[in-house]
């Protein structure tokens, strides 16, 4: 069963917010992770492997660094799906 | 199985790269108990990561830096391995950017490497001491420190005590019946080594430099290397580094 887009981005929302503090409200497609949402690469390791746990896919680490955006990476996922 | 009933603590298990991940992966499948350890934000990579070996491992908090965590360290490891221990993979580095300049780099920064990279391996073995076996083995995870790399800098220096301090951690466990040795591996893609400026360098050169060749994103070869020094089969070795970088350190350029 693949998840939504919305549904992506809600788990999303809810790993940043569990890793970070940052209110899921805040996590929204078009904001980056490192200058608006200021995750550092750490905390983006970890997000990569919770999300990979959750979704059922795999990020590989070389990938992490091109996720730029936070509607990259429900793209990534949403594609990594299938 | 080489490592039929025996109990291994591994360090440095952070992703699925980790060269620790690798040597715990082979440990299992060689019949051993694997106990990992990570340490403060890492920790929660590390929990998940733990989960995706053949058989899911405890982690234990140890920041090699701190003497509470080392303190502890025995007692923690007997409520999972009352028994005590067999082996220690010690496979920790780390050092600040700054160690990676060579002439510019502070006291601080190459404290801190020194600290995490080559003490730190006195420092597990003396905590892991009280529950170790007779007949156990440490190993660790160095880069050849007799030469002078391209942009490993600081971190070279830092290796060539941490091959100092294997030397004399053997000396000073041998009698007690634990062999202590090295495994120099070749560049292998992984997190610290990617944090590393520069690191591409040496990814490039060896792969033609290697008699055998040498692949950077295969972590087996070393692995495979630790869990034979883990085992009974080097059973008359110690203070020694056994280089796996395709042949790399006895070629001249
Ligand atoms: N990757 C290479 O090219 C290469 C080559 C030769 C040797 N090595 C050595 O292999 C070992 C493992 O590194 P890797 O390449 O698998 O990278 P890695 O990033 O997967 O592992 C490094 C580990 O060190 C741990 N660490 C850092 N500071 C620590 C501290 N204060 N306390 C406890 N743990 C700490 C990290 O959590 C991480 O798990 C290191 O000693 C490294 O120098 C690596």
């Amino acid at each position: 069963m693949a998840y939504t887009d919305d549904e992506i981005l809600a788990g999303l929302a809810e790993i940043i917010n569990e890793e970070t503090g940052l209110e899921t409200d805040a996590v929204q497609l078009d904001k980056t992770f490192t200058d608006d949402l200021d995750i550092d690469s750490l905390s983006m390791m970890t997000i990569a492997v919770t999300a990979e746990e959750k979704f059922g896919v795999k990020i590989p680490d070389e990938e992490v660094k091109n996720l730029v955006t936070v509607n990259d990476a429900v793209t990534y996922i949403k594609n990594a799906q299938s | 199985m080489m490592l039929d009933g025996k109990t291994l603590l591994v360090t440095g298990v952070l992703t699925e790269s980790s060269i620790a991940f690798h040597v715990a992966r082979l440990a299992q499948e060689q019949g051993a108990t694997v106990l990992l350890t990570s340490f403060g934000r890492t920790m929660k990579i590390t929990k998940v990561i733990a989960r995706r070996l053949p058989t899911p491992a405890e982690v234990i908090e140890l920041d090699v830096t701190d003497e509470e965590h080392l303190a502890a360290l025995a007692d923690r490891v007997r409520e999972f391995a009352p028994d005590g221990l067999d082996g220690v993979l010690h496979s920790i580095g780390f050092a600040p950017e700054g160690a990676f300049n060579f002439l510019e780099a502070s006291w601080a920064d190459v404290s801190t490497a020194v600290h995490v990279s080559a003490y730190s391996l006195k420092a597990l073995g003396v905590a892991a001491l009280p529950v170790m076996k007779a007949g156990g083995s440490i190993v660790g995870l160095t880069f050849d420190a007799q030469f002078a790399w391209p942009v490993y800098d600081w971190m070279g220096v830092a290796k060539a005590a941490f091959e100092a301090t294997n030397r004399y951690l053997a000396r000073d466990l041998g009698p007690k019946g634990i062999r202590c040795n090295l495994v120099a591996a070749g560049p292998i893609r992984t997190t610290a080594a990617k944090s590393i400026p520069g690191f591409a360098t040496f990814e490039d050169s060896w792969d033609g430099n290697a008699p055998l060749g040498w692949d950077v994103t295969d972590a087996e070869p070393a692995a495979k290397a630790c869990v034979a020094l883990l085992s009974d089969w080097f059973p008359a070795t110690t203070a020694e580094i056994v280089h796996v970088d395709g042949g790399v350190h006895a070629m001249g350029s």
